[in-house]
């Protein structure tokens, strides 16, 4: 008996330790990135130009990384939303619902680097396109949109029946219903996953290698907003290296000559990036369904 | 003239076309991840057979545990044995190692934290999996690896780039893939078989054990198939710490290298059409079949548990 209790009280004690544990994994990555960065660190780095013979900064790295961001969310989110609306509303039980599930269960599954491969052979080889921040953007919109089409699902199908029952009662149709009774329920869990897939796809950097390229240009002029200069930054058909991938690339170069402080500068400016997507999803949601509630 | 029946036929007709119509756009967009499954597949597969079709490499080539792909330098061989075991090695001992933290962590909050400690714990989890995998592999090359080398000496070996330091960096992001998975498995667990239990007298620990433990067993096998099926597609943080030496793995403390890092460093010093850059296809054709033959195993899985 005593040997039984004692075996509980161990193993509640291992438990708290291995998250004990974990937690402070954690917290030590977290902060060995910020004490890294902390002495070097400017608000300077963020705006401007890469350099070779001191810190300089990655501004045009980084506004590579937010204008991918936008672009293959722009691509992403209205299919997204709108295959959730088909799976969650108007797909039955069918050959064609489960070849789609499938499709969904395998290309979430593809490892980032065969996308990467895909998205070379697509979008810089047969388009002739070369490496392209829109060819980037492209090759992230196959991994993004379907986590995002689940999301959206469940985020439709976690609506109350009610809702529906109640908008078609009063002789809406079945798309009025959606339009009108579900999607503005469903916006909130929407908005989150969008937010959260952000995140992901701001962080990739192996399927970004041979599809948006190693190389950026650099010196920015905001004012150009010729979409076919290459110099632009608005221009979706230039090479575009994201932080990611820049950092990846620092490996390569060894590790003198300021690489791995602006490395440690980008790894923490990406955590605390990531941070804050995983905040504002959270905030975001809380906040717009306290107002769907509201209403 | 049309009959009043006739007209009121076609007039329903075009109604319910248009009613129709968001269905049939909404498929359309869901329908675009079938063509990009479809295209994906197509284009890996037919640039992963050039190897062979172009340019002439026997398949069973590939098996061979020789890696020699520069003609330059004596008569190719392209096998991709190396590889292969390095991916299937460098997963399974990740595996090892996250395994028992994962389903330790999941467990804890599952079934022993309080609401505080869950309060910490979960958000931990998403922040831990939101940590983009190449900062997981700069945390590798320039803190693991050093300290590994500074700091095992005492031991008797050396231990820089290596297996072990890949599965470690590996271990380390997948641990919230299985530790999630699995939790959810532990949630699932109806409240009333640990009731039951607990009620004939059994302690938490008991409980666990012989019950929590076994209702979950196809959840936990299907978190870490997850977790190994992520481990074996990472590309860059594995790459940063492995040493990249294409040889057969020796031993946990020797450099390999795996299918994705060696994609990573040759694709872009190869030239498309040589027998060198079709092998890297090849590669990335095997990757597929392997993270496909883990899908299988997922929905083999969830057919278990759904006849449970």
């Amino acid at each position: 008996m005593k040997r039984i209790l004692l075996a509980d009280r161990l193993a509640t004690a291992t438990l708290w330790a291995v998250a004990l544990f974990v937690v402070a994994v954690l917290v030590a990555i977290i902060a060995h990135f910020v004490l890294a960065s902390l002495p070097t660190f400017s608000l300077a780095f963020l705006f401007s130009d890469p350099s070779d013979t001191e810190i300089g900064g990655v501004g045009p790295i980084l506004w590579n990384s937010i204008y991918m961001l936008a672009l293959t969310m722009l691509f992403s989110t209205p299919l997204g939303i709108l295959g959730g609306i088909y799976m969650a509303e108007y797909a039955g039980e069918g050959r064609l619902t489960n070849v789609i599930r499938f499709s969904q269960e395998l290309i979430s599954s593809v490892p980032s680097i065969v996308v990467g491969l895909f998205g070379f052979a697509l979008f810089v080889s047969a388009t002739h396109w070369g490496f392209s921040a829109l060819g980037g953007a492209l090759t992230l919109m196959v991994f993004n949109l379907p986590l995002l089409l689940r999301l959206s699902e469940q985020a439709i199908r976690a609506v109350p029946a009610d809702e529906r029952a109640a908008s078609l009662a009063l002789g809406a149709t079945k798309w009025q219903t959606i339009r009108h009774a579900v999607l503005p329920v469903a916006i909130p869990g929407i908005v989150t996953g969008i937010v959260l897939t952000a995140g992901r796809v701001f962080g990739e950097a192996a399927a970004l290698l041979f599809t948006a390229g190693l190389a950026t240009p650099t010196h920015y002029n905001f004012a150009n907003l010729n979409l076919f200069d290459p110099q632009s930054p608005w221009s979706p058909l230039r090479p575009a290296t994201t932080l990611s991938v820049f950092i990846w690339k620092s490996n390569s170069e060894g590790l003198g000559n300021y690489v791995q402080q602006v490395a440690d500068m980008s790894a923490m400016v990406l955590v605390v990036m990531v941070l804050v997507f995983n905040l504002a999803s959270r905030w975001l949601g809380r906040a717009l369904q306290r107002r769907v509630s509201g209403l | 003239m049309t009959s009043p029946a006739a007209s009121l036929a076609t007039t329903e007709l075009g109604l319910r076309a248009r009613l129709d119509l968001p269905r049939r756009i909404t498929l359309l967009a869901a329908g675009v991840i079938v063509a990009i499954v479809l295209l994906l597949l197509v284009f890996i597969t037919w640039n992963g057979v050039q190897l062979f079709v172009a340019s002439g490499v026997p398949v069973a080539e590939i098996f061979s545990p020789t890696w020699q792909p520069d003609a330059g330098s004596g008569p190719t061989s392209f096998g991709l044995l190396p590889f292969i075991a390095g991916t299937l090695g460098v997963m399974a001992v990740a595996a090892v190692i996250a395994t028992p933290l994962s389903v330790g962590l999941a467990l804890f909050m599952a079934e022993v934290a309080p609401t505080w400690a869950r309060r910490i714990t979960q958000p931990a989890m998403e922040v831990f999996v939101g940590i983009p995998s190449v900062v997981y592999g700069w945390l590798g090359l320039t803190l693991l690896v050093p300290y590994l080398r500074t700091n095992l000496q005492g031991l008797g070996f050396t231990l820089g780039f290596s297996w072990f330091a890949g599965s470690l960096v590996l271990a380390l992001m997948i641990l919230p893939t299985i530790t999630s998975i699995s939790y959810d498995a532990f949630l699932v667990v109806p409240r009333d078989m640990r009731a039951a239990s607990m009620a004939l007298g059994t302690t938490r620990w008991q409980a666990i054990r012989h019950v929590v433990l076994p209702a979950a067993a196809t959840g936990i096998a299907t978190a870490v198939v997850m977790g190994m099926m992520r481990a074996a597609g990472e590309a860059l943080a594995v790459q940063m710490v492995i040493g990249n030496r294409p040889v057969m793995p020796t031993g946990l403390t020797a450099p390999m290298t795996t299918l994705t890092s060696q994609i990573t460093l040759d694709m872009g010093n190869t030239v498309a059409g040589e027998p060198w850059n079709q092998a890297l296809w090849t590669m990335g054709l095997v990757l597929l079949v392997i993270s496909f033959t883990f899908v299988v195993i997922v929905r083999r899985l969830a057919g278990r548990r759904i006849a449970a």
